[in-house]
């Protein structure tokens, strides 16, 4: 095998412009007093980073930073400035000595191990080589999706895909103890920290545009997600990215007409409910795997052996369709979208439904 | 037949190349512009012209294909939100109390003339 | 030719980082950073044909949504303090209720 050599071609000019951009955005973030442009910032450096992540060929890890990072992340930092304040407190010099050689310590040591790192696009490094190089030529005769990043997500690493949507159901959760989940903070809290003011401000503004074009978009972004979602084995997306998408069109609505009109469409009952039967269905498909004779999530025992052997181009009777594990993805993958959309909607009527407390802060730019 | 092919992939790029420069023309009157509005004219209609330009462009080189249509519905939502979001910031930043900067003023300095009564709320925009 | 547009992109996007370190005000930054967003459309669009994946497009289409929103989010954050209130007039039944 020869000697890979690194070489200065559009790719890297891209890549080191898009580096030097995000750099250039971490400074200012960190420099920045005002929590407001902070989270401003933070929206463009995961836009930079969605597009380097795009140059590097990762289409799906892309998808989702453009959706999660630059789209509801956004909606619920501004939900989370709601319960605090806008500006940064300042520190004395003293107490910044300690987290100071704390992060200059760690920095020296993340670049001490970058430098046993392969090289970048290296193609003998151990990512390339050995597990990768499995799941390009095998994904074809075990899997048969396209996508190949699809089967690894969803097939040969379904566990690990299984414990995320768990962590975000229970992310949900852990939101939902503490800020409620959205009722109880629209319900109970008393009308003098609804601010009213802001609110008659609102309402007397006039938003004739914003109006028309949010009933128009909020379909169509809502239709986009269901096409993320199916066309997900054949190219870029997948359940994830769909949810997050379905619930930034709920957030639009929430936007534009009201957090309690778009209660009044989805209640808070129903975003907890969806987001328990997305687990459920997940770890559905792994018992009855089990119950089959396979193991948990092996979706080759999704259907008994004899049925599956009678179907169409199934793989069992000579053909190329391996029918368990396309229903198997399509039914995890409809699980995710079902505990990240209901999550990512819960969360936001948590946050969103808590007025400003202080109210006395009013609106200073 | 291949030239006019060939052609229309010149034509394609040259579109794209022509929005790449309309980007760079709108940035540069979104840095040097006076106040927010002018610099919001310059973001907005620039935008909207060097999506056009650049998607049409590369919707030629595509020919008729999956992807001309998905650069089409691309260029229907630029052309949807852009505006929109520009027309909700100037209406949200001059109800807030925005004022633009009005009468003469040196564009090489970005400073009003000192003969002008100074109105300009400048930075805050105080609750109404 | 598509190398050159997509370097005047990346001119046009460092350009509007500028406009959005260095303010001044809230929406000089909300306005650069949509602005933004649009540059990244078009450089994932153009970088799509450049590295010869039209798949980018997909993903192109969805940064022209989110940004709407995202757009629309602070905006309405920055003007009135509240992702809860309604932007459209009052309806019959919460009338009757206050009144």
């Amino acid at each position: 095998m020869t000697e890979y050599a690194p070489h200065l071609d559009t790719n890297t000019i891209v890549n080191f412009g898009l580096l030097a951009m995000l750099l250039a955005v971490l400074v200012a973030i960190v420099r920045t007093r005002s929590l407001l442009a902070a989270v401003l910032l933070m929206g463009i450096y995961s836009l930079i980073s969605a597009v380097w992540f795009v140059v590097l060929d990762a289409a799906d890890v892309a998808f989702t930073e453009a959706v999660v990072g630059a789209g509801v992340s956004t909606a619920f930092l501004l939900g989370a400035i709601l319960l605090t304040r806008t500006e940064s407190l300042t520190k004395r010099w003293q107490d910044m000595v300690m987290p100071g050689l704390v992060c200059v310590g760690a920095g020296v040591l993340l670049f001490y191990a970058a430098l046993d790192l392969p090289l970048f696009g290296d193609p003998s490094a151990p990512a390339n080589a050995h597990v990768g190089r499995f799941y390009i030529e095998e994904t074809k005769n075990d899997v048969g999706v396209p996508n190949i990043v699809t089967a690894v997500l969803a097939s040969y690493r379904g566990f690990d895909t299984l414990g995320e949507t768990i962590v975000v159901f229970a992310g949900g959760i852990g939101v939902a103890l503490m800020l409620g989940f959205g009722e109880r903070s629209m319900g109970d809290l008393p009308p003098a920290l609804r601010s009213p003011v802001m609110e008659a401000l609102a309402e007397s503004d006039h938003h004739v545009v914003l109006r028309s074009v949010a009933k128009l978009l909020i379909p169509i972004i809502a239709l986009y997600a269901f096409y993320v979602q199916f066309h997900g084995e054949v190219g870029a997306g997948g359940g994830f990215q769909a949810g997050v998408i379905f619930a930034v069109a709920v957030i639009l609505h929430a936007l534009i007409f009201g957090l309690a009109d778009t209660m009044d469409a989805i209640p808070p009952e129903l975003a907890r409910a969806f987001a328990a039967l997305g687990v459920l269905l997940y770890s559905g498909v792994g018992v009855i795997n089990m119950i089959n004779g396979g193991n948990f999530l092996d979706y080759d025992h999704l259907f008994p052996l004899a049925f599956e052997a009678g179907l169409p181009g199934s793989h069992l009777s000579g053909g190329y369709h391996h029918w368990g594990q396309h229903f198997g993805i399509i039914i995890i993958e409809l699980g995710v979208l079902f505990t990240v959309a209901a999550t990512m909607i819960a969360m936001f009527y948590a946050f969103a439904g808590r007025a400003a407390d202080v109210v006395g802060e009013g609106a200073r730019g | 037949m291949a030239d006019v092919l060939f052609w229309i992939d010149q034509l394609g790029m040259a579109l794209a190349l022509a929005g790449g420069i309309l980007s760079v023309i709108g940035s540069l009157g979104v840095l040097r512009f006076p106040d927010l509005y002018t610099r919001l004219h310059a973001a907005s209609i620039t935008d909207t012209g060097a999506a056009t330009l650049m998607l049409f462009g590369l919707a030629l080189m595509a020919g008729f294909s999956q992807e001309a249509l998905k650069l089409l519905i691309a260029w229907a939502f630029v052309m949807l939100t852009s505006p929109t979001a520009s027309h909700a910031l100037a209406n949200a930043a001059w109800s807030s109390g925005q004022k633009p900067k009005l009468g003469a003023f040196s564009l090489m300095s970005g400073k009003r003339e000192p003969a002008e009564a100074d109105t300009a709320s400048g930075e805050k925009g105080g609750a109404p | 030719m598509l190398l050159g547009a997509t370097a005047a992109i990346m001119v046009a996007m460092v350009l509007m980082l500028v406009r959005a370190f260095i303010g001044p005000s809230n929406y000089d930054r909300i306005l650069a950073a949509n602005s933004f967003g649009t540059k990244v459309v078009l450089f994932i669009a153009v970088i799509g044909y450049l590295f010869g994946r039209p798949a980018y497009l997909d993903i192109a289409i969805v940064y022209a949504l989110i940004n709407f929103v995202t757009t629309i989010a602070l905006m309405k954050f920055f003007r009135y303090r509240s992702l809860q209130a309604s932007l459209s007039h009052r309806r019959v039944g919460e009338e009757a209720r206050d009144g």
